[in-house]
């Protein structure tokens, strides 16, 4: 029955969930965003988080130890995005399609790898949930946000610290100066090439890690196309949440809440009047498409988003 | 060297249609070096490759039948990056146009083949060519990134497919058999595209090879295409010559869709003769919406171009499926190959482009007015304000 749904544990349950869930979506996302917002679109994110799901659970698998797992996402996820940065802004390849280029190639790369060094499905011991002492304790609100893994508190750390970069540091003014208007930074001494290198690779590290919190945190398996679309979800989220962190963080609470209502009433096998998951699935993809079309004209897009920047050109 | 080039425009058009095949043995080099990296030999690989992809009949055929719906998808992407827009929508698309085409077989089967197929392909055309035209309309009137909403638009049209695939579409077999694999019942025999030879090789593979003429007869010699092109070219230039750039935008979406959808239905009811899911794109499309990219870019953007290509890419996939039987090496290395291929294309064209503009000033101070710039696809042209990927100018 739908009022199953209805109980206290079966919502404390969906939110717990659709607060973890939201973890890669976070780490990816605000990576995608500093790229974006430098004016590069990396729509690679899929690939490098595929490669350090794979890194992560590879070292983890090896050594038992996660930290060491979340360090092999961090060096191959950055190595993805010093690719990209090369592509992108020294070789000015076409963002767009350069992007499924890496996507490709950190699809195929990371299947290979995993069946050439595992090769069954086999689960490793990641990172635990950690209780928070005291705040844990709390009826209701305890068991939802502070009993979840040490990589969901990173993921929602990451947020205002993002924001602060972004917005209160000298790094962060550069970033959105050259996203803007490249030449008038670059007339003021402001490194074009380097701030776009520096948040593609910081891009690349973040989706890496976004990786690792799937295969050593929340699912602590991998397996061919472990993301399944999950980082081009990442890139949408960057545009539906107007290229803010704040921002962001809600469209990625509203997609991982969806995705968990979605789960616990699979879960629950709760008799909903035809079997219609897929179509609950759907549901964000068609949310994201509407927002996009109401924040089109009010959002602005990072001016120099996806444009090459050349001197003199 | 670019100098050089320059000033001989022999050697550098020469120059401009090596790049992509130089880039692709830049793929294979990168891809020998991983080879060697598993412990396997590079040369025997490729070699075992070579042979499973073109060394038999069966195997030829095999390729061609990979190549289809490549050549396919990746017209329709000639048509789109021509026409400034990037379609990333191929494997929704593809989806999109083989459940109608699959509904009508099922619907009827006791009609003539005869007028039953052609039917279905249309209808496979058809809704791709919606499937694709959402973009183009969210692109044209709102202003929505076309790649974004043909990302979203794929996985909601996984999710239609398996949801009709796993309810309303599947094969009473398997309901009664309570396993219920999420797949159709097989088509009517009858409804099997013809085979060219005593192989796995249909029609289809000649409707393609039809067809990437009549797309290159619609690009380069009617109106239509012209104006795609135009758009595609300079949008701005464009709106003040009287062409409609809102609506070419969504024709060259739409076209987009509808070669990807035709893909589909090609793919239906030539070799698979029926729908079933793995709960992926890549399970039913094999990744040919995005491979077809590949392909086209490749091709350089150009139909006929895309016809050799498709014959190589399916020639990789049908070989990387050998070389995983032969040594144990597996398939997904043409996956990563392919991502390198793209890569090394598209980062390799900055050379063309300087080349291109090179010669523009080589030219200009003999020849008055300045030599048009050669011809390296619109979307790689850095000189024009529209760059696909940014939304259409308002």
């Amino acid at each position: 029955m739908i009022s199953q749904l209805f109980t206290e544990a079966v919502l404390i349950g969906i939110l717990t969930s659709g607060i973890r869930l939201a973890t890669p979506y976070l780490f990816a996302s605000i990576g995608e965003m500093f790229g974006q917002r430098s004016g590069v679109l990396n729509l690679g994110v899929e690939g490098m988080m595929l490669m350090g799901a794979f890194a992560a659970f590879y070292a983890t698998y090896t050594t038992g130890n996660p930290w060491l797992g979340l360090l092999a996402a961090i060096i191959v996820g950055g190595m993805m995005g010093l690719a990209m940065a090369i592509i992108s802004v020294t070789f000015q390849a076409e963002q767009g399609i350069s992007g499924i280029g890496v996507y490709l190639f950190g699809l195929g790369m990371s299947d290979l790898l995993f069946q050439k060094t595992i090769g069954t499905v086999e689960t490793v011991s990641g990172f635990r949930p950690v209780d928070i002492p005291i705040l844990s304790d709390l009826p209701i609100i305890g068991p939802i946000f502070f009993q979840q893994s040490i990589m969901v508190y990173l993921a929602y750390a990451l947020v205002p610290i993002a924001w602060f970069v972004l917005y209160r540091t000298t790094f962060g003014l550069k970033i959105r100066a050259v996203g803007e208007n490249p030449a008038a930074a670059d007339s003021l001494g402001v490194s074009v090439n380097r701030t776009r290198y520096l948040t593609v690779i910081i891009g690349g590290i973040l989706a890496g890690v976004a990786g690792a919190s799937l295969s050593i945190s929340l699912l602590n398996v991998f397996q061919q196309n472990l993301t399944s679309g999950l980082g081009f979800i990442a890139v949408a989220l960057v545009y539906f949440g107007g290229w803010r962190p704040f921002g962001i963080l809600f469209g990625a609470l509203l997609f991982s809440m969806v995705n968990a209502l979605q789960l616990w009433i699979q879960a629950l096998s709760i008799p909903i009047p035809f079997d219609a998951s897929e179509l609950l699935i759907m549901l964000p993809y068609v949310l994201t498409i509407i927002v996009l079309i109401f924040s089109a004209g009010r959002v602005r897009k990072p001016s120099a988003l996806s444009t090459v920047y050349e001197r003199g050109g | 060297m670019i100098d050089f080039l320059a000033t001989h425009p022999r050697l550098g058009r020469l120059f401009d249609l090596l790049l992509p095949l130089l880039a692709v043995l830049a793929a294979l080099g990168v891809g020998a070096v991983m080879l060697q990296l598993l412990g396997a030999n590079p040369f025997q690989a490729y070699s075992a490759m070579l042979k499973g992809a073109f060394g038999s009949q069966n195997a030829l055929a095999d390729t061609i039948v990979r190549a289809t719906p490549l050549l396919l998808v990746s017209l329709g992407i000639c048509i789109a990056f021509r026409g400034g827009v990037i379609n990333i929508g191929g494997e929704g698309q593809i989806i999109a146009g083989a459940i109608p085409a699959t509904l009508i077989g099922l619907m009827f089967p006791e009609a003539p083949a005869l007028i039953l197929v052609p039917a279905a392909l249309i209808a496979g055309f058809l809704g791709g060519a919606f499937w694709g035209s959402i973009p183009g309309v969210l692109k044209a009137y709102y202003n929505v990134n076309e790649i974004l909403s043909t990302i979203m638009l794929n996985i909601i049209a996984v999710q239609g497919m398996n949801f009709l695939l796993r309810g309303p579409m599947i094969d009473p077999v398997q309901l009664e058999a309570a396993s219920r694999i999420p797949q159709t019942a097989r088509l009517a025999q009858a409804f099997d595209l013809p085979r060219l030879v005593p192989t796995r090789l249909h029609a289809g593979a000649l409707l393609a090879v039809v067809l990437a003429f009549v797309v290159y007869i619609l690009l380069w010699r009617t109106t239509t295409g012209y104006r795609i092109r135009a758009v595609g070219l300079n949008p701005d230039a464009s709106r003040y010559g009287g062409i409609n750039v809102k609506r070419n935008i969504v024709l060259a979406l739409l076209l987009s869709g509808a070669f990807a959808g035709l893909a589909g239905a090609v793919q239906v009811y030539g070799v698979n003769h029926r729908m079933f899911t793995d709960g992926s794109a890549a399970g039913f499309t094999g990744n040919a919406g995005f491979n077809g990219i590949v392909t086209a870019l490749f091709g350089k953007l150009h139909p006929l171009g895309a016809i050799p290509a498709s014959f190589i890419f399916g020639g990789l996939i049908v070989g990387a499926n050998s070389l995983q039987r032969a040594m144990q090496v597996p398939a997904a290395l043409v996956t990563a190959l392919n991502g390198l291929v793209v890569i090394f294309v598209v980062s390799s064209d900055i050379f063309s482009r300087r080349l291109a503009r090179r010669r523009q000033i080589v030219a200009e101070p003999k020849t008055s007015p300045p030599a048009a710039p050669a011809d390296v696809g619109p979307h790689l042209q850095r000189a024009g304000p529209p760059s696909p990927g940014q939304e259409a100018s308002s």
